[in-house]
């Protein structure tokens, strides 16, 4: 029997790019993208759920973002996560990989024992692929990125396959620790339809929040007892309930600063012609080299 | 993300009109059953959007896995080895996938792991699957055997077969059909017998068996030995493998996806579902309705790809300089096709709403009775929701699957060359639709099925109440020709009736049948062209049409052209 923690974000749908989403400076408009689940992610959710499905245990879902992103929490409700968590404070906003793996790795460590952690490579709005390694840093266990096939698991030890350049290689581990897997690991399932006339209603702090707003006649912590005793709440982290160190959160605990964005437009302009002889070859690398392409 | 439920406009808006309220109120025991499964409804409302979700995980499935496969389905085809028949691997995946989404118990009570949704809502679900792979509907749409069970059987019965039937570690198959006894049931031989201690064996052959692998097999047998028809057969269900056997797989022109299987039975052990001697006369009539309204679901799908693929490509293709989606010609096959495409659909959920009225009521007046409680109103509703869902099932059977097949004929025909030619969608969909008029009754049959209720135009009082209703203005002409539609038909339904000629009648059951088809559609687009002015076009067509078919069939009752048929030796044989 295993516990796993997935980490999961929403993200912009990339796929679905239109004119208007592309600010004249370069940058992404966000309010104008629809959100979704993070790919990456959910084969992440799909192999701690096959884990599951194998060995029994508990898939818990968790993710830092703003309120909107009990969208994909439900979402792991329905593919057949136990408990999910969202993590979320204005206080977080701004976050690069260092503050948000601090953030998560707190988060973790409250919500108690677990033998592995799932999460995506990376997620398609940063590219980094670094809060799932930092994340295991942060809480001291191995991890194993790029993970693309769990060969076993047996007396805690897990053997997986991970991509490399040009190849694969197999590392096995103690329990626990995190991998990060790529989009070919797995093909998530489909939600189940129980769960989702199940789940469907689930609502964070921030939405029952919003609930209560327009009506006097509610209260929001007779709202949250409510929704708790029908399983529908998703459990909502902020900064206080974490105990956090404020300057390591948000923009404040975020070395990391975008100094520009260039739109980048490719097109096709000058090229060179190159001899198909040593010499040429030779004078192609002295000319890569020059440019810092190579070396 | 493609899906198939959300990218289909018709599918929303006859989903918007679903009339579902005391269907689902009786289902869900007024909605006691929230309190014991987080999974079921509060309300109404809270139904709808279950149904809705849900539809929306059976399109995406459609969409996004399933169709993809669907070349490879059908080349692979199932194979028969060993005595054991398996999928293709992508049947094969689809089917695991529908399994592991719930997907395998949808009108099933929640006891039994099923999603209590009512029939309309599955039938919606088959029409979505079968877009995608018309074969996986042949197994997909097998779960009226465990709906069967779950009627007939006892409470032991339905405890040993129906979750696994949700979960999908069943699946089941309808062994009725024989070398002898296809369209005639009532000549069923296959044997059953009891041993000393009571026990049922069965002993014969069931031929054409869809699924005939599958898990758990409903037998129509022949249990009171020496009789002859249909009062001696009763219904059984026993488990597969062991004593059955598959002896062949039929290689067919389509649905290749589908094993149909020759099952022998040896000596194998049953249980008797039910009461002896109701086999045919009770529980395969029943059951076929739902059959019936699966299968024009199932055409109805194969006509949705066909006219798909037909627009696409008449879009794409470029001749004389242009698309020939531009040719008046094509313009028009699309026109018709896509006419077809929705009054089919709204005859075939208006039909479906109709068949699970009568299943609800049914089961009221079944629990009313247990209760010793009075139910002669719920009676009389059951009585006229039984000759009404008597009428439309085989009216629609006939209607959608003979149009399924006209529109993968014209969709190949849109294609031109290429249609004929593997590479392209549309000749297999043109293979798949051609079983959809055969089995589970064929289009001659569905016509005898109606031919009673229409010549006694059980209707009537719903056609006079439509005619004495105001529409709304610019509908006057198409109101006229309904009403003119009427009178062809009771200048037919009369000239007919004063024959007294059984062999006239036999022959033209079917042009008053049609006739009368025109009229239930014609009322029903007109309904729907009121509530969405999209759908004036759609009414215009039809009706237009349908009063220049109506003096067709009219003319070929009147002509005499059907008195040939008492020389029938001398044209067909040669005889002197």
């Amino acid at each position: 029997m295993y516990h796993s923690i997935v980490l999961v974000k929403q993200v912009p749908d990339t796929a679905n790019i239109t004119g208007n989403v592309m600010q004249e400076d370069g940058t992404v408009n966000r309010a104008k993208l629809p959100a979704v689940f993070n790919h990456e992610d959910k084969v992440a959710l799909e192999i701690a759920l096959q884990i599951k499905d194998t060995y029994g245990g508990t898939v818990s879902a968790i993710t830092m973002g703003p309120p909107r992103a009990s969208d994909i929490l439900r979402e792991c409700l329905y593919m057949g996560a136990d408990r999910v968590y969202l993590i979320s404070d204005r206080k977080f906003a701004g976050a690069d990989t260092l503050a948000t793996s601090y953030v998560l790795s707190e988060a973790i460590k409250k919500i108690g024992a677990f033998d592995f952690i799932f999460a995506g490579r990376q997620a398609i709005d940063g590219d980094t692929a670094q809060v799932g390694p930092q994340t295991a840093e942060k809480l001291q266990i191995p991890q194993i990125t790029y993970v693309e096939e769990i060969r076993s698991v047996e007396n805690r030890t897990v053997t997986a396959k991970r991509k490399i350049d040009g190849g694969f290689e197999i590392v096995r581990c103690t329990l626990p620790v995190l991998l990060t897997v790529v989009k070919d690991t797995a093909e998530p399932r489909s939600f189940k339809a129980k769960r989702v006339m199940a789940y469907k209603g689930a609502r964070s702090l921030m939405e029952i929040e919003k609930l209560v707003e327009g009506n006097s006649l509610l209260s929001t912590d007779a709202l949250v007892n409510e929704y708790e005793s029908r399983s529908l709440f998703i459990r909502t982290l902020t900064m206080d309930d974490l105990k956090l160190d404020a300057v390591r959160c948000g923009v404040r605990g975020s070395p990391t600063k975008v100094y520009e964005v260039d739109s980048v437009v490719l097109s096709g302009g000058e090229h060179e012609h190159v001899e198909p002889t040593k010499a040429g070859i030779g004078k192609l690398i002295d000319k890569l080299i020059e440019d810092h392409i190579l070396g | 993300m493609p899906n198939f439920f959300l990218d289909n406009s018709d599918l929303s808006f006859h989903f918007k009109k679903f009339d579902l309220r005391n269907i689902v109120a009786l289902a869900e025991d007024d909605y006691a059953q929230a309190k014991e499964f987080p999974d079921a409804p509060v309300n109404y409302d809270d139904a709808m959007e279950n149904y809705k979700k849900v539809l929306e995980i059976v399109g995406d499935l459609a969409a996004s896995r399933i169709g993809p496969r669907t070349a490879s389905v059908d080349l692979e085809g199932v194979k028969l080895e060993d005595g054991s028949v398996s999928y293709a691997s992508g049947t094969q995946k689809s089917l695991h996938e529908l399994a592991q989404a719930d997907l395998m118990g949808m009108v099933l009570p929640r006891k039994y792991g099923g999603l209590n949704f009512p029939f309309t809502i599955y039938i919606m679900a088959i029409e979505i699957i079968s877009r995608a792979d018309a074969s996986l509907m042949n197994l997909f749409g097998l779960q009226d055997i465990g709906d069967t069970i779950r009627k007939f059987g006892n409470e032991r019965q339905r405890e040993e077969f129906l979750p696994k039937f949700s979960t999908g570690e069943y699946t089941g198959a309808m062994a009725l059909t024989e070398p002898d006894a296809g369209s005639d049931l009532q000549s069923v031989k296959l044997q059953a017998y009891q041993n000393q201690d009571g026990a049922w064996f069965l002993r014969g052959v069931k031929r054409f068996i869809t699924n005939g692998n599958g898990q758990v097999l409903l037998v129509l047998a022949r249990s009171e030995a020496g009789t002859k028809d249909g009062r001696g057969l009763s219904l059984f269900v026993c488990k597969s493998g062991g004593s059955v056997k598959v002896r062949r797989i039929e290689n067919k022109l389509g649905i290749h996806g589908s094993p149909t299987c020759e099952l022998q039975f040896n000596d194998t052990p049953a249980q008797l579902i039910g009461s002896r001697k109701f086999g045919l006369i009770k529980y395969v009539l029943d059951l076929m309705y739902r059959a019936r309204m699966g299968v024009s679901a199932q055409a109805l799908g194969i006509s949705q790809a066909a006219y798909e693929e037909a627009l696409r490509y008449a879009r794409d293709r470029v001749q004389f300089g242009k698309a020939i989606y531009a040719l008046p010609a094509v313009s028009n096959m699309l026109i018709e096709m896509r006419v077809a495409l929705e009054t089919n659909r709204s005859l075939l959920y208006h039909t479906a709403q109709a068949v699970d009225r009568k299943e609800k009521v049914e089961e009221l007046v079944e629990k009313l009775k247990g209760e010793g409680k009075s139910f002669a109103e719920q009676n009389s509703e059951l009585k006229q929701a039984t000759k009404l869902a008597n009428l439309l099932t085989p009216v629609t059977k006939y209607v959608l699957t003979e149009s399924a097949n006209r529109m993968a004929y014209d969709a190949l025909q849109i294609h031109g060359g290429t249609g004929y030619m593997k590479e392209f969608r549309v000749e297999r969909l043109a293979r798949d639709a051609r079983i959809t008029n055969i089995y589970e009754g064929t289009s001659q049959m569905q016509i005898v099925a109606a031919a009673g209720n229409v010549m006694n135009d059980i209707l009537k009082e719903d056609f006079d109440a439509k005619e004495a209703r105001t529409y709304r203005s610019g509908f006057d002409k198409l109101v006229e020709c309904l009403k003119e539609i009427r009178s062809l038909f009771y200048d037919a339904l009369k000239y007919v009736l004063e024959k007294k000629d059984t062999t006239f009648q036999d022959i033209a059951a079917k042009d008053l049948v049609e006739l009368y088809s025109y009229l239930i559609i014609g009322y029903l687009v007109l309904d729907d062209a009121e509530v969405d002015q999209r759908k004036a076009f759609i009414a215009n067509r039809y009706i237009l049409n349908a009063l220049a078919k109506a003096r067709g069939n009219v003319e070929a009752i009147k002509s005499g052209v059907f008195s040939d048929i008492l020389h029938a030796d001398k044209i067909l044989l040669n005889h002197d």
